[in-house]
């Protein structure tokens, strides 16, 4: 059994530079130029109208849960507020770093500075974070954004579908920036020039959290930390759900999206949350396709993809006893199968067959 | 020395839009304005080894596959994350309906 070492800074990580997986070649769908140039085209209409829905929603659903606040009708209020919030900022935070939402770069940024400040994540680190997600995906101990490692901590999982754990390590590094400290996996992956914004933004972020418990304690209400920061907390549930179907329980250490990213059909409402995310594959495949443009890709590319799973619930069907296997048996993974129209994995990736059980 | 080498034709690139050219071991990136003008710049994003020419371009603007990152491709200049390094540009002219780019 091979024992994985997820610190950027350790064995396995160093391994994948020796061998050549880290910032490899990956596999692409061969798309012609012209139908590609289309689909990456960039336009602000789609995201204006949907971040207006989102904004617009998250105010009503204050507005409703501030008004409503200590009596039983505020629940649905919070709850929709605390999805949009919790959730939706993550999706927003994803596709907005990205750039690709908008056409027009500043509408990007702004997004991304508010999803950023409600999923709790500093701007900054995970803009480069995410680059290694997207250069070494599911490589162990190059990829920062690893959700389930191998053998899985079901109990963190479970834990943060309410955020606990992630708001936790959020604070001990806001605290750690905010007081000019960037840990030693940071270092690995943001260039120099970058980090004094890392600490300049967790000051930010710091001053407004400060802000809102002091108004909190000054109110003696928890009414402040409900519209702000707690959010992130009771509004993760949507979040987690749909992200931890991305790779959960396929292989990792390959260098093909079609063997370690999952795509799932979801309903409109979920894909709304998860701006389409749900096209995981094609996504990884192709970061430079807008989020709305995704469902056209899968349409283009689907020959050549494992089938889709069919719902949410297939997806944990076949993803949570993945996960029990893994307790005890840590290179167990999901192999996706092939259409017949698909070009075959490689050979490196046909051997995976042996690790994979049954 | 510097010299010019044939690129490409021009009508081989769209408007807006970019083409990939290797030469001698290098490789290159050829631009096609939405002014009808050409540039040229390395092949290679400055982040990481990708081609920009599968990248998107937009205005003057070049943006990288893979990570997103942008370059003004007239001159090179990264703007902003995950790019921090300028993109090298060579001059270029067309004659005869082929492009041209000088290479040292």
């Amino acid at each position: 059994m091979t024992k994985r070492d997820y610190d950027l800074m350790g064995e396995s990580g160093r391994r994948a530079v020796e061998t050549g997986l880290a910032a490899a070649e990956w596999y692409h769908t061969d798309i012609p130029r012209k139908q590609m140039k289309e689909l990456m085209q960039r336009t602000d209409g789609p995201a204006l109208r949907d971040t207006a829905i989102w904004l617009g929603v998250l105010a009503l659903s204050a507005a409703g849960g501030i008004w409503f606040w200590g009596t039983w009708w505020c629940v649905p209020f919070f709850f929709v507020y605390g999805t949009l919030y919790g959730s939706s900022g993550d999706s927003r935070w994803h596709e907005a770093g990205h750039g690709t939402a908008f056409r027009t770069r500043w509408m990007n940024d702004v997004v991304y500075q508010i999803g950023s400040f409600m999923i709790m994540r500093n701007p900054v680190t995970w803009r480069w974070s995410h680059a290694r997600h997207h250069t070494d995906t599911v490589i162990v101990g190059r990829d920062p954004e690893i959700a389930v490692m191998r053998p899985p901590d079901l109990l963190r999982v479970v834990l943060n579908f309410v955020g606990i754990l992630d708001v936790w390590h959020y604070m001990i590094d806001l605290s750690r920036n905010s007081a000019g400290i960037l840990s030693d996996a940071e270092k690995s992956f943001i260039p120099e020039q970058e980090r004094y914004k890392v600490v300049r933004v967790a000051r930010i972020h710091l001053a407004i959290y400060a802000a809102t418990v002091a108004l909190a304690l000054w109110m003696g209400s928890w009414l402040p930390l409900m519209i702000i920061g707690l959010p992130r907390m009771y509004g993760a549930w949507h979040g987690i759900l749909t992200g931890l179907l991305q790779h959960g329980g396929l292989a990792d250490n390959v260098t093909d999206h079609r063997l370690n990213s999952r795509t799932v059909l979801m309903n409109p409402i979920s894909r709304f949350i998860y701006w389409n995310m749900n096209y995981h594959v094609e996504h990884h495949m192709f970061p430079m396709v807008p989020y709305h443009a995704l469902p056209r890709l899968h349409a283009l590319i689907k020959h050549d993809l494992p089938a889709p799973n069919p719902s949410m619930w297939h997806g944990y069907r076949e993803m949570v006893p993945a996960f029990l296997r893994q307790l005890r048996n840590e290179d167990y993974f999901l192999k996706r199968e092939l259409p017949p129209t698909a070009k075959p994995y490689r050979d490196e990736f046909h051997d995976l067959t042996i690790q994979a059980a049954e | 020395m510097a010299e010019w080498i044939e690129a490409c034709g021009a009508d081989e690139i769209d408007e807006e839009d970019v083409v990939r050219f290797d030469h001698e071991g290098r490789t290159f990136a050829i631009y096609r304005s939405p002014d009808d003008e050409y540039f040229a710049t390395d092949g290679l994003c400055t982040h990481e080894q990708v081609h920009l020419a599968d990248g998107l371009v937009m205005d003057e603007i070049i943006e990288c596959p893979k990570h997103n990152g942008r370059f003004n491709y007239k001159t090179g200049e990264a703007k902003g994350a995950p790019v921090c390094v300028n993109l090298k540009t060579y001059p270029t002219r067309v004659e005869a309906g082929r492009v041209l780019i000088q290479i040292g």
